[in-house]
């Protein structure tokens, strides 16, 4: 059974849970930039939290099915299009073999999930079928007229999945919440004041390795250089003109600027939706 | 030892020095502690991801600070010779810049050992600590586009290896055809923390 890309759209890559335990050799986690997004589609179709899927930014990804199988796409408003019939936002559908399957332009938020039952079984590199952007690790991102194999369907029913209580994409607006360190020593009081105050645009200089925002600087306290140190996801990182970057999936192992607070994993996947041009503001989580 | 909450789904543990982070990793990675998913060595600190579903940052914590850390050898990494061709387009410049000849450069270069500090960069590239003071030299004004895999370089006080080509504004002193990074091999790094390297001069 296998899916043919007929049209891989502006940027469509395989992702997974990532490729943990491999930081020692410099090579990042990955996987997807909106877990939850990626999660809720596999279990949707009920497969393995390990499967992996497709990672499609801003639609227009076309492909064809081989065999009937099941499908789902997660993450925006996007919207599955087999054979032409559109279908619900989040909604499991059946794909009658040979159709065309098709992932409209979303209105909102910026990347869809489409996983298959059985997931997609490319094989894996280090331990993990996603492609790291900034490495370039993992499978080759998906060209027309590539062919990609579907894996066995688990045992059991569709998917015990619900849809996004939410609705696919979140409210806009609502603040990103983050927990203040492990460098917030190396700013300012007022530093710390304003990330938490101010709203700040997200650039279109963005990828899936970092969310770049620009707003009122972020002063440091400490000019010394930081000794080269291991980031995480969501971290966001502030260079000397005080312009802060959130590292995203496909982030490097080690950066050389202090991070003043990282988001939770949870603010990670709103900012994983977020579009040039869209306002941010910060808060400081609950416990 | 000082914790410093890296969100909730790691630690970062800052200590004195290189040594001190190099060992610190060593009892880490043996120890493989509950729910610590990944290690992150670098200069003064080890980064400790874990999942949030198996254990907590304050278990981790608990846990690391009873590590017998010190005792065990980092050494234990291996030890690795790379072969060189002293070549490099930046040879002359590092010459001028510290006062040395090209030969003495290379003596310099291959008299003592280089201890694997921490990977970045790209996989693969092993920041090697530990070389003679005299070779401390500025990263280039402009960085090349293109670097060849194998180029040899040295920035600040660290030497390193460029596993693919890349970018890059290291000072080229050689070259090797020994391969930093090859995905066909069990642990794809020739370099990883801990890890003495030794360079040897060849025509």
């Amino acid at each position: 059974m296998t899916v043919t890309v007929l049209r891989p759209g502006p940027l469509t890559v395989l992702k997974d849970r990532g490729r943990a335990g491999h930081a020692g050799q410099g090579v990042a986690p990955s996987g997807a930039v909106d877990r939850s997004a990626r999660a809720r589609a596999n279990a949707l179709v009920g497969n393995s939290p390990d499967a992996a899927v497709l990672e499609c930014t801003l639609g227009g990804l076309r492909v064809r099915f081989d065999s009937p199988a099941t499908a789902v796409l997660t993450g925006t408003d996007a919207v599955l299009s087999v054979g032409g019939d559109h279908a619900g936002v989040e909604e499991v559908v059946e794909v009658p073999a040979g159709a065309e399957v098709t992932v409209t332009m979303p209105r909102r938020g910026l990347r869809s999930y489409l996983a298959v039952r059985g997931g997609f079984a490319v094989p894996p590199v280090l331990g993990s079928r996603s492609t790291d952007r900034l490495t370039g690790i993992g499978p080759p991102r998906p060209a027309a007229g590539d062919v990609l194999p579907i894996g066995t369907a688990p045992p059991g029913g569709r998917g015990t999945g619900t849809a996004s209580a939410r609705g696919a994409t979140p409210p806009a607006g609502e603040p990103w919440e983050v927990d203040i360190g492990p460098r917030d020593d190396w700013f300012t009081a007022v530093a710390l004041e304003t990330l938490l105050s101010a709203e700040f645009t997200v650039s279109p200089a963005s990828d899936s390795v970092g969310l770049r925002l620009t707003g009122p600087a972020l002063s440091r306290s400490r000019t010394a250089e930081l000794p080269s140190e291991g980031v995480v996801r969501g971290a966001i990182q502030v260079p000397p003109d005080g312009q802060p970057i959130i590292f995203q999936s496909d982030h490097p192992v080690t950066g050389g600027y202090p991070v003043i607070a990282v988001l939770t994993p949870a603010a990670a996947d709103l900012a994983a939706q977020a579009r040039p041009g869209a306002k941010v503001r910060f808060a400081v989580a609950p416990g | 030892m000082r914790f410093l909450r890296c969100g909730r789904e790691a630690v970062l543990v800052e200590v004195d020095d290189l040594p001190a982070a190099l060992s610190l990793y060593a009892a880490l990675r043996s120890a493989g502690l509950h729910g610590v998913v990944d290690l992150v060595p670098a200069a003064r600190t080890v980064l400790i991801h874990l999942d949030p579903a198996v254990t907590s940052p304050a278990a981790v914590e608990r846990a690391t600070a009873g590590l017998p850390v010190g005792g065990a050898d980092p050494a234990g990494a291996g030890t690795v010779e790379i072969p060189v061709r002293y070549d490099g387009p930046d040879l002359d410049d590092v010459a001028e810049h510290t006062g040395l000849t090209r030969e003495a450069v290379v003596a310099l270069h291959t008299g003592s050992a280089w201890t694997v500090a921490f990977a970045g960069f790209a996989p693969g590239f092993g920041y090697l600590t530990g070389g003679d003071p005299r070779l401390d030299v500025p990263r280039r004004d402009s960085p090349r586009t293109r670097i060849p895999a194998g180029s040899v370089g040295l920035a600040g006080r660290f030497s390193g290896v460029y596993p693919n080509d890349s970018p890059g504004g290291w000072q080229l002193i050689g070259s090797t055809t020994e391969r930093m990074w090859d995905l066909d091999r069990p642990e794809p790094a020739l370099l990883t923390p801990g890890v003495r390297v030794t360079f040897r001069a060849v025509q």
